[in-house]
């Protein structure tokens, strides 16, 4: 396959990929996740792999990402490492229930060293899907088919294992669950990953996704994440994005919120070669509030796009978006916020903001906000920048005798700072703003106790 | 609340006073777009044969060319073959006096206001009346002569100074641009040309007004507007239409070319039928307005204050070629009942240390929909640029919707860009805070809104910030005090 391929090829050979393969895939899972597959790829037909300058695509070329040959696995392969060494996080007191997936397949013996509590279920989602046929049955798919995606119903119709989580009514979760997703193979592969997340009641529960990479193949993976998030409860979710820089990653995240519950996603992207972040957040029910941070920190020929959509259904809700990125080298990035507010849903707050600096002359960003207000009794704001270090603060620092680059590295951590504070797990902070830290010094090549040899 | 909704409704109630039709006879041609028309049209203006090859030419890319469905707009099917594309007032003959001109048309612009008579010289504003697409009058011809300024309808343009017209025609907007300027290429049919020399600072504001009349027609004008170096022009746009139950089409290009150190001020007030009540009729405006600061130094500002048509499509954009040029974008738009507005602007950096300001205010009511679109590309070899951008949106009633598309790309890091929006509704603390000095309600949302789009009305020129004033008060009838 030639890098040359044109979107509409890709497409068919996709397709053609799937019907193929079809026996493979629903082999040995159940009916309620089956039945999303064969209408989700007549709407990947439809819909067709978005060419760049398409409305939502307008700053990113997915075929970077799909233009490439990949292998495609449609049975898991044995981990062979023994799992109770590899992770141990050497940020002091940053003590979580790790859980490992490799290229999307969920790893089996993860409950014998995740120390889970036993309310809590933490599987596959092909073992759900039978075991939980029921809570699994009423949440999967619902939110993705709502905002039919081309990414995601690619997802839809491929994904065969992901993670499942449920957190039960009234449960509080004492640690973080730490989700780390690996990619390594021989061959260059494309991975579809889907999870699936269910917070009960007046839960409480945050959660860390790592995304590494263990080979330098070229690696794409689609992963979909939906999230339902019932009444009263608290949600995080934090993301660190450190895969190799020749590899893909396109994630969508859907939250569901119900009454009165309270979310915080944060996407940092340490490293990548081409990322695509689509968050997609429904305030569904009143007084649900929904913080959603990401920040970016990259160089050479990366290029990362943020998309966010915001729903708010109903009235009184609250939404808090902040996006912060620093782009070096020739680095390239884009920001596409869009908050609707629907008619009635008065009584809104919604803020956005989207802070820039670009490093080098080469650097480009792109950012594109977007209000869309049916509503009257609302409080609706974005802003958006593009610029360098401020020189008048450099020069003060400098003037303190703070060396130059020292000056220019403490200006960025600060910009980046605004971002890491918001964090609720007062460890994560630290152990964020070390690896930002670390990320703007250039000298991060993996995170800090991490076995993976990521760049 | 009650009070407030009251004036609300009030609101809703008021009606477009401009929506009287003139007993004027118009010559008229059959429906129907095909190159036949296009050639007629030609042939009535007695075109030299480059005129007829552009219009052929941006016929066939239009052809080819699909309708935009990117604006957040809900436009209904138009039936090109529906429309007449050329409707004159008969009396065809050139004016020398007033006396000679139809007592109705007169009658006409007396109506709207326009200092069309002379002896309304004082006012010292330089006309040219555009009615059902064709220049009627064009005041202080002589005086602005003197001075070596060009001030003329863009048919008499083609005729006398068609080296003028041909360098520049196309030469911002090119035929092939977009769907509604190509098909403006082809068919439009008069509008205004404007030349200023080299150094010379314009004495008089300069001024256009449209008019559609006749039923069934579209109206297609085209504005070239040359400002050679060091010189100085404001222009002023007015238009409105009469009351009509079908919708009628306004697809129009106005093409600004600033050189070294010349400055442009473009000031519009849009007031087209916006339709009744209940959003019948009205006019789809869909316009391509261009700016070019060609020369360094130079500087284009554009100021609209938007309270009509059906639909508004509208982006007046600058392109910033010149090193150190500036351009500035003010507007003020308003939807009331059924009224659509997709408007905004684009500053397209090229030069080098360029600036661009945009403020644009937005006011939904009734059931309209408002959105704001805007553009600033700061291209690689744009080093130094700034902008600041300032979208702000209030929303009066819970019906009707107002959103902003802001697109920023930015390719060299030396600019800095700023860009904030805020959507909210007239807070009811501070109606409140009025209404203990003994302000009342009405008054209240009159000094709000008023304050609100102050920063635009006050960068009007005299004459059309009053009217502009008014505009306000009627189509936010009783909230403007």
């Amino acid at each position: 396959m030639s890098e040359s391929i044109d979107s509409n090829t890709m497409k068919y050979k996709l397709i053609n990929l799937y019907q193929q393969n079809r026996a493979s895939i629903l082999e040995g899972l159940p009916e309620n996740m089956n039945r999303y597959r064969d209408a989700a790829i007549r709407d990947f037909d439809r819909m067709g792999i978005p060419e760049k300058g398409e409305e939502k695509y307008k700053y990113t070329d997915l075929m970077w990402a799909f233009g490439k040959t990949y292998g495609y696995a449609f049975k898991a392969h044995t981990i062979n490492v023994d799992s109770s060494t590899l992770f141990q996080c050497a940020v002091p007191d940053l003590d979580t229930h790790t859980l490992i997936l490799e290229n999307g397949w969920f790893y089996e013996r993860n409950n014998e060293h995740a120390a889970l509590p036993k309310e809590i279920v933490a599987c596959s989602i092909r073992e759900a899907s039978v075991t939980h046929a029921e809570l699994f049955a009423k949440h999967y798919n619902q939110q993705a088919q709502e905002h039919p995606e081309s990414v995601s119903v690619f997802n839809t119709a491929f994904a065969q294992d992901g993670m499942f989580l449920y957190i039960p009514d009234g449960f509080v979760m004492g640690k973080p669950i730490q989700i780390i997703n690996l990619l390594r193979g021989n061959n260059p592969l494309l991975v579809n990953q889907r999870n699936l997340i269910v917070a009960g009641k007046n839960s409480q529960a945050k959660v860390i996704v790592c995304d590494h990479t263990l080979s330098h193949q070229n690696f794409l993976s689609n992963t979909v994440t939906e999230v339902f998030v019932d009444e009263q409860a608290v949600f995080d979710y934090y993301n660190i994005q450190n895969q190799h820089n020749q590899s893909s990653q396109v994630a969508s995240l859907y939250i569901y919120q119900k009454k009165g519950s309270n979310t915080l996603t944060n996407t940092l992207t340490l490293h990548g070669g081409f990322v695509r972040n689509n968050v997609f957040v429904k305030l569904a029910e009143e007084h649900a509030e929904a913080h959603v941070y990401g920040l970016s920190l990259i160089d050479g020929k990366q290029h990362v796009d943020n998309y966010t959509f915001i729903d708010h259904a109903v009235p009184n809700c609250l939404s808090n978006e902040m996006y912060k990125n620093i782009l070096d080298d020739d680095a390239t990035g884009a920001f596409n916020g869009r908050i609707l507010v629907r008619k009635d849903a008065q009584k809104t707050r919604a803020y956005q903001s989207n802070k820039n600096i670009c490093l080098t002359p080469t650097a480009r960003f792109f950012t594109k906000p977007q209000l869309e207000i049916y509503a009257d009794d609302v409080k609706c704001s974005h802003g958006a920048t593009v610029g360098q270090i401020n020189e008048e603060a450099q020069f003060y620092l400098q003037s303190r005798g703070i060396g130059g680059r020292e000056a220019r590295m403490m200006l960025m951590y600060a910009f980046a700072y605004e971002v890491i504070r918001n964090i609720r797990v007062p460890v994560l902070v630290e152990r964020y703003g070390e690896l930002v830290e670390r990320r703007l010094r250039g000298e991060l090549s993996r995170c800090e106790g991490c076995f993976v040899h990521c760049n | 609340m009650s009070d407030q909704d009251t004036i609300l409704n009030d609101v809703t109630q008021s009606e477009y006073k401009y929506g009287f039709v003139s007993a004027i006879e118009s010559e008229t041609i059959p429906k129907g777009l095909n190159e036949g028309v296009i050639r007629l049209i030609s042939a009535k203006k007695n075109e030299p044969d480059w005129m007829l090859e552009f219009r052929l030419t941006a016929y066939r890319n239009w052809l080819k060319m699909k309708m935009p469905e990117w604006a957040h707009l809900k436009i209904p099917e138009i039936n090109y073959q529906d429309i007449i594309y050329y409707a004159a007032p008969k009396q065809q003959a050139k004016y020398e006096s007033l006396d000679q001109v139809d007592p109705e048309l007169l009658e006409t612009f007396n109506k709207l206001g326009i200092p069309l008579d002379e002896q309304k010289m004082l006012s010292g504003v330089a006309v040219d009346a555009v009615m059902d697409s064709v220049s009627v009058k064009t005041t202080f011809r002589d005086t602005l002569a003197e001075k070596g300024i060009i001030f003329c309808s863009f048919s008499e343009a083609v005729q006398e100074h068609p080296d003028l017209v041909r360098e520049y025609m196309g030469s911002v907007v090119p035929p092939t641009d977009n769907y509604f300027a190509a098909l403006n290429s082809a068919v439009f049919s008069d509008g205004s040309f404007c030349y200023i020399p080299k150094g010379v600072r314009c004495p008089m504001e300069l001024s256009t007004y449209f008019r559609i009349n006749a039923a069934n027609t579209g109206q297609f004008e085209r504005t070239l507007l040359v400002a050679d170096d060091d010189s100085y022009v404001s222009y002023l746009e007015g238009c409105t239409a009469p009351m009509r139950d079908e919708n009628q089409l306004h697809a129009a290009i106005v093409e600004i070319v600033a050189k070294t150190n010349a400055q442009v001020k473009y000031s519009t007030v849009q007031n087209w039928y916006p339709g009744d009540k209940n959003g019948k009729g009205g006019i789809y405006n869909f316009v391509t307005k261009r700016g070019l600061c060609q020369g360094k130094g130079s500087k284009i500002s554009w100021s609209q204050v938007e309270t009509g048509s059906a639909i508004t499509w509208k982006y007046p954009s600058t392109i910033l070629l010149g090193d150190n040029s500036v351009s500035e974008f003010y507007s003020v738009a308003v939807t009331n009942h059924h009224q659509q507005a997709d408007t905004g602007t684009k500053m397209i950096h090229i030069g080098k240390n360029t600036k661009s300001t945009i403020v644009s205010k937005g006011i939904s009511a009734g059931q309209s929909n408002n959105s704001y679109r805007g553009l600033v590309k700061i291209s690689k070899r744009a080093e130094g640029a700034r902008n600041f951008s300032q979208c702000d949106s209030l929303l009066l009633g819970d019906k009707c919707g107002a959103h902003t598309f802001p697109y920023i790309e930015c390719e060299n890091n030396s600019a800095i860009l700023e860009h904030e929006a805020t959507t909210s509704k007239i807070g009811e603390d501070q109606i409140f805070y009025c209404n203990q000095r003994g302000i009342s309600t009405e008054d209240a949302i009159g000094m709000i809104v008023n304050g609100y789009a102050k920063q635009v009305l006050n960068t009007l020129p005299m004459e059309f910030a009053v009217e502009a004033q008014k505009l306000l008060q009627i189509s936010l009838e009783g909230s403007v005090g």
